[in-house]
């Protein structure tokens, strides 16, 4: 009986869900503006006040108070002093020298160097390509500051998060611990934990680190963890039977075999760092970011495309250079002698590539040539510019005039169709509804896709939202989130199930979702607050493209992930290419399909909230006024919890939802 | 199974030359009268490779005679099927071994056109299949063939029942007639009382029944198998087989089977097609290709087999001569050897084979010790 | 093998080729000035290096750091000041953009040395000159500042009584977007000034919601599209600000700003104050002698000096750099009074 009575179970979970909505409707057109909590925006609750109150206090108390000077303060002033050694070594004017220790021909020699001896000559040639690309683009100077500073955080992340994730790997009970730690510190939006933490360290390059710190050490202890997991027990066994100590196998057998995957981990982790440097730049770390926050407040596109251009090239050649990393660590393991089998001839080659480099440090310390990147070479009686940069700002920018003047007629229709057809609509049924409407459904939603952990979950973070009296901002950035989310999630299967299925299609597509992945978030908003101004439908489109590129990514691995024969026995089985795809391939890959839309949301909320610095107002806005008017403070600061709330909710609701969709395909044969 | 060779025409098989024992009988062409088979393969040609060049080869001399690994190094291309031609008749086993790499699977795919074959035709069922559009073939697949796979190709996301039904769900039946015929079919495979169960609950055979069901549900005239034992337990295979033969018997579907195993394909086939390298190698039955291989590669493949389970009486008689004593017991040709044995070695006549009435050689204890010794 | 050492043999040559080369090239060339001790050279730089970071020598004014607050204006007094900091006094000048308040927080970090154009911000420098003493008022910049209410001028010439902060309700439909929610819309500019708009929509009864435009350049190409169009808009402006000379906005009169009446941020329901716009410096910065502290605290200059500046970096694309050296050059005697003392 009961088997029977799970064949119904499906649609009965879509019949529950339109009941819910018919349901809300119903008495919101009933209840309309009633018990609703509504906050202006210039108001503030005494939770904010008292929040206000607390920034003062810290602000009048920070040189007095024990933990402030004999801790935070510490950990500020030597955050402080190793940025600020980096960047008088790479970027900045350092002691009574003009120009850093280090000019750029310097740095682009190390940097090859350093590619070529540890991963392989062809990224060697791609950083030194990458980086006089950069000088090229006229950004040495702010890219110097931008790689000073993600070497700051990545160090510090090695640091700590190597020895942590060795931890991780030996107690379990840790593992339990800090899992939900690395989850929340991931998944947060990046934006919120700047203003808790100028409270503790003011603003200055040294937040900035440490925010980039806090985003972008998670992989590096997650990896780590996992290559000490996976060295297989039997090598373990093999170690204890020859006598080894604890620390002995750690350090000779267990650490060198996980070496691959903990390279892998210091990838993720400077990828993620230089992905937040426009982040760190609003709490005035310097570098790139300022040049994109710049050009985002004079919305100049080419100036905001230029400098995002070169983050990108940074991220590239870190990428591929730490990747290169990573397999020759491989291939180390697995054939060390094959690679470069004399060892004088390595030591030689290791000689000649330190004398060259010294040269070149030296060159670049004494010559105004080769200190300052040179905007033009004059050769002879000729002269020859340098500056990429200049024409790569003036055609982003005019491409982008030609696209507001003549794509004006249709940009206008669209966003006005959104706003009014369903931005407006589902934002007025969110925050008009009575707040307690409006809980009770989405907890019911929780409850009925994901179950009654989800709905607890989802009661406990909404009723915490509206402990932070910011009920009403709360559901807007929710209408714009889930709006969003339906378009990347519709992107996604769209373009995924194309990818899924022709590989042409795949190769040709993926390198602009990467390149869209890299670029700092920011510089999409650029362009869109010039087409369609600065309203809440810019910071959905920007969200929308910030999203669907991992949306597309895991749809397209799900889809490519259903095995072909199974595919081949629907064809034969006359199956048309519709069918396939609705009936086979896109049922077998509800797991990514599910992934996929917790991934959105979560990227999506990133960028709603990102989104308030240009009209996306509410909780967006809140924040980014409680970083620049101390009377917001408070409120910024719950604004952000609040982000984060929503976001917990938004995250567990999804993934409950996605293990009891993917039940049954989960096992599947592989 | 072993025994009921033949069913086709039976003039078109050569039977061996009664002349002289050691005279190999001559190998039995795959191509039968087109008008009554149900498949019909001519020419057919798959090329893997960029568009241009693949479709030249079959219609240039000189490339199509090359080897596989000659084309490759010249072209590029890779020869999956070449110049394949054979008749399935309607009912018949028919069976395509080789080993991996040789082509079969590419084969069974482009009978319905799941791989899109570069030359020759294929008619089924008096369809031209090659020149079918996508509506008319869609509507063969899901009416007149259907596909056995190897790792079962079941829907993870649906229960045993939805799985049968799958092929008539596409076909557009109502869902209670769907239902009611999967659960007949279920009935047919053995699968009672698993209907609702998902195919990762079940083992390997049983999901392979599932697969078999869902081949079966659409009630198509031919049944297609792509290597579908080859990923289960020796002794799963052999229920499995048994299984097919079983279902042969009770709905007699024209069966195309793909194997690499050949005690399989003995067991099985009525008729075996050996593939190396894309091409046809040899086409016959069972006792055919062990009594007469048409080469090394194919002597080399039934050398382990065991000759006395599958030659009959046909392959080892010789003709009589004055001197024997024709006292002995009568057979028929197609007696398989080990079930003549005792026969023959209790006797001290030599056994008379014989078809209708007429006396066809004799078989004494040298022919059938020959046989079983050299098992 | 032989093959892969040999290539990876030829690469290295090649490497240490390009560098002798380049070492031979530099020979001729420009030191790094200065006691840093790598070249020793004397002779100063030619102009081959790029960015600000000039190429002489900087012993005496050391390093400055001023904070570059998100409007136009700010632009054009930094861009004034560096520029006469680093071409006549040789410092090593650091700008820092940050929004108003964030930068007074720069005094006790370090990060900021002087806030050029400091908009009232009466609790901060409460915080920060009285309390903690980290900060000094230098006084006037010599700018003085209205912040408002701005219209464009077709909207003056069609509804002459829209200047009347009272007749704003009766106008509430015209000014409706997507984005207001069925009411008028007053755009904002970057969240980071000094505003008290929502307030005085709140207390004055005003139909109307307060919309994000998250910058100045938002609120100028707005403005420029309504007089251009013709269509309505109600904005947050301010001046100095060259754009008013392109199209003549015109403020809305709210109720009279009487002293105390924005006591509490909340309850405001008057107009802006006028604000006399003036710089602040570290403490830490003041007491250290510097030539640059000295310049700016003689630096002032006029909101139509500023103007000129800040219109040859907004609508004339100069470089901060190229309009500074360009307005300088016309108006030595002013620099020379800035640079006295120093």
């Amino acid at each position: 009986m009961a088997r029977a009575a799970r064949v119904y179970r499906r649609p009965g979970r879509l019949t529950l869900l339109l009941g819910i909505l018919v349901g809300w409707l119903v008495l919101y057109a009933v209840l309309k503006g009633t018990d609703t909590i509504s906050l202006a925006p210039s108001d503030v609750t005494s939770l904010h006040t008292r929040l206000n109150d607390l920034n003062t206090s810290v602000g009048d108390n920070r040189n007095s108070n024990p933990f402030f000077l004999y801790f935070i303060n510490e950990i500020q002033v030597g955050a402080t002093h190793f940025i600020t050694f980096l960047q008088n070594l790479l970027s900045q004017p350092s002691g009574t020298r003009p120009v850093p220790v280090v000019g750029w021909l310097g740095v682009v020699v190390i940097m090859t160097v350093i590619a070529g001896r540890f991963g392989n000559w062809r990224v060697a040639v791609l950083a030194a390509a990458g980086f006089l690309f950069l000088g090229l683009q006229g950004l040495w100077q702010p890219s110097m500051d931008t790689l000073a500073l993600t070497i700051a955080a990545v160090v510090i992340c090695v640091l700590i998060g190597i020895p942590l994730g060795v931890l991780v790997a030996q107690y379990r009970g840790f593992e339990r611990v800090i899992t939900p730690v690395l989850d929340l510190m991931q998944t947060m939006p990046t934006f919120v934990y700047l203003l808790p933490l100028t409270l503790l360290f003011l603003i200055g390059p040294a937040t900035g680190v440490i925010a980039m710190v806090i985003y972008a050490m998670p992989p590096v202890i997650r990896l780590t963890a996992h290559g000490l997991q996976a060295v297989s027990t039997e090598t373990v066994e093999a170690g204890r039977s020859l006598g080894s100590t604890r620390p002995q196998q750690l350090a000779k057998i267990m650490l060198p075999m996980a070496r691959r995957t903990i390279i892998i981990g210091v990838n993720q982790t400077i990828m993620a760092a230089l992905s937040m440097v426009t982040i760190a730049a609003l709490v005035a770390a310097p570098g790139l970011g300022q040049t994109v926050l710049q050009a985002l407040e004079s919305q100049d596109v080419g100036t905001a495309f230029n400098a995002g251009l070169a983050i990108v090239v940074l991220a590239v050649v870190l990428d591929r250079v730490t990747t290169a990393a990573s397999e020759r660590a491989r291939a180390t393991d697995h054939a060390r002698t094959r690679l470069r089998a004399d060892p004088r001839w390595r030591r030689g080659a290791d000689l000649v590539a330190l004398i060259v480099t010294a040269v070149a440090v030296y060159l670049s310390y004494t010559y105004q040539l080769f200190a300052a990147f040179p905007d033009h070479l004059a050769i002879g009686g000729t002269r020859l510019g340098l500056d990429l940069g200049t024409h790569i700002e003036s055609w982003t920018s005019s491409a982008t005039s030609w696209a507001q003047r003549d794509l004006g007629s249709i940009t206008g229709p669209i966003k006005n169709g959104v706003t009014y057809h369903a931005l407006n609509p589902l934002q007025n049924l969110l925050d008009s509804s009575p707040w307690w409407l409006t809980f009770i459904a989405i907890v019911a939603t929780a409850f009925v896709l994901g179950g009654r952990w989800a709905a607890l979950i989802a009661a406990t973070c909404l009723g915490l939202v509206v402990g932070t009296g910011l009920w009403q901002d709360s559901m807007d950035t929710l209408a714009a989130t889930l709006i969003a989310t339906v378009v990347v999630v519709v992107l996604g299967v769209m373009f995924g199930v194309w990818m899924g299925r022709n590989a042409r299609a795949d190769w040709g597509i993926r390198p602009f979702l990467d390149a869209l992945q890299v670029m700092p978030a920011f510089v999409y908003l650029v362009p869109f607050v010039a087409l369609f101004g600065a309203t809440r439908f810019t910071g959905i489109v920007a969200a929308v493209l910030y999203a669907a590129p991992v949306a597309i990514k895991i749809v397209a691995d799900g889809i490519r992930g259903v095995p072909a024969e199974t595919v081949e026995a629907a064809g034969s089985s006359g199956c048309s290419t519709w069918q396939v795809i609705t009936k086979v391939q896109l049922p077998m890959s509800v797991r990514s399909l599910a992934l996929a839309t917790n991934q959105g949301l979560i990227y999506v909320l990133a960028m709603v909230v990102v989104a308030g610095l240009v009209g996306g107002g509410a909780l967006g806005f809140d924040v980014v006024a409680g970083f620049s008017q101390s009377s917001l403070f408070g409120k910024g600061l719950a604004a952000g919890a609040a982000i984060v709330l929503l976001g917990i909710a938004l995250d567990r609701v999804t993934q409950s939802a996605a293990r009891r969709a993917g039940g049954h395909v989960s096992h599947r044969a592989t | 199974m072993t025994a009921h060779v033949d069913q086709g025409d039976p003039t078109a098989v050569s039977k061996p030359d009664v002349s002289a024992e050691n005279t190999r009988p001559t190998v039995s062409p795959g191509r039968r009268d087109p008008d009554v088979a149900d498949i019909s393969v001519r020419g057919l040609w798959k090329v893997f490779g960029t568009a241009r060049t693949a479709t030249r080869v079959p219609t240039t001399p000189e490339l199509a005679a090359m080897s596989r690994s000659e084309l490759r190094d010249r072209t590029g291309c890779l020869a999956a099927v070449c110049d394949l031609d054979f008749d399935v008749a309607p009912g018949e086993v028919f069976v395509v071994m080789g080993l991996s790499g040789s082509g079969k699977s590419t084969l069974v795919r482009c009978l319905t056109r799941l791989i899109e074959p570069t030359a020759g035709t294929i008619t089924i069922q008096g369809e031209d299949i090659t020149r079918m559009g996508d509506r008319a073939l869609r509507e063969l697949r899901r009416n007149k063939v259907s596909m056995v796979f190897q790792h079962f190709g079941l829907l993870p996301h649906r229960r045993v029942i939805e799985n049968v039904a799958f092929g008539l769900e596409i076909r557009g039946m109502s869902r209670a007639e769907r239902m009611r015929r999967a659960t007949e079919v279920i009935e047919l495979v053995g699968l009672d009382g698993y209907q609702q169960s998902y195919p990762e609950q079940l083992s390997g055979g049983m999901q392979q029944r599932v697969g078999l069901a869902r081949a079966l549900a659409g009630d198509p005239g031919v049944m297609l198998f792509d290597e579908p034992f080859s990923a289960l337990d020796p002794l799963i295979r052999r229920d499995m087989q048994q299984e097919v033969i079983r279902l042969h018997r009770e709905v007699g579907k024209t069966m195309v089977f793909i194997t690499h195993d050949l005690s399989e394909a003995l067991k099985l086939g009525d008729r075996i097609l050996i593939m190396r390298d894309g091409r046809t190698v040899q086409v016959g039955t069972g006792p055919e290709l062990v009594g007469a291989p048409a080469d090394d590669y194919v002597r080399d493949f039934v050398r382990e087999v065991p000759r006395s389970q599958v030659l009959t009486l046909e392959w080892i008689m010789r003709e009589a001569v004055p001197a024997d004593d024709m006292s002995g017991r009568e057979l028929a040709p197609d007696v398989v050897v080990r079930d003549a044995v005792r026969a023959v070695l209790e006797s001290t006549a030599p056994v008379k084979v014989v078809r209708d009435g007429r006396l066809l050689g004799v078989v004494g204890d040298p022919e059938i010790l020959r046989v079983v010794a050299g098992s | 093998m032989s093959v892969r050492t040999g290539s990876a043999r030829g690469r290295l040559l090649a490497a240490v080729v390009a560098v002798t080369g380049l070492a031979l090239a530099a020979c001729g060339g420009a030191k790094v000035g200065g006691g840093g001790g790598g070249g020793g050279g004397g002779s100063t730089a030619s102009a081959v290096a790029a960015g600000s970071s000039g190429s002489t020598t900087t012993t005496k004014c050391g390093t400055v750091t001023l904070a570059d607050n998100p409007w136009i204006g700010y632009e054009a007094d930094v861009a004034v000041v560096s520029y006469v900091l680093r071409t006549d006094l040789h410092c090593n000048v650091q700008i820092k953009h940050l929004t108003e308040q964030v930068s007074w927080q720069g005094f006790s970090t370090g990060q900021v040395d002087a806030i050029l154009e400091n908009w009232g911000h009466q609790d901060l420098a409460k915080q920060y000159i009285s309390n903690n003493h980290v900060a000094v008022d230098l006084g006037s910049d010599g700018l003085t500042g209205v912040i408002g209410w701005f219209v464009p001028p077709w909207m003056v010439q069609k509804y002459p009584d829209i200047t009347n902060w009272k007749n704003l309700n009766k106008y509430a439909s015209l000014f409706k977007t997507s984005e207001s929610g069925g009411k008028g819309q007053l755009l904002d500019g970057d969240p980071s000034y000094v505003t008290n708009d929502a307030a005085l929509v709140k207390n004055l009864h005003l139909n109307y919601k307060v919309v994000q435009g998250g910058s100045e350049t938002a609120l100028i190409q707005s403005f420029r599209a309504a007089q251009q169009n013709k269509k309505p808009l109600l904005a947050y402006f301010y001046s100095p600000q060259w754009f008013l000379n392109e199209v003549h906005l015109v403020k809305v009169n709210l109720p009279k700003y009487t002293p105390g009446c924005d006591a509490v941020a909340a309850k405001v329901a008057c107009d802006y104050p006028a604000y006399h716009l003036n710089k602040v410096v570290a403490a830490s910065f003041a007491k250290s002698g510097s030539p640059a502290f000295t310049l700016i605290k003689n630096w002032k200059w006029s909101n139509q000096q500023q103007n000129t500046v800040s219109k040859m970096l907004a609508v004339d694309k100069l470089s901060d750099d190229a309009a500074a050296k360009k307005w300088i050059s016309s108006n030595k005697s002013v620099v020379d009074g800035w640079l006295k003392g120093t």
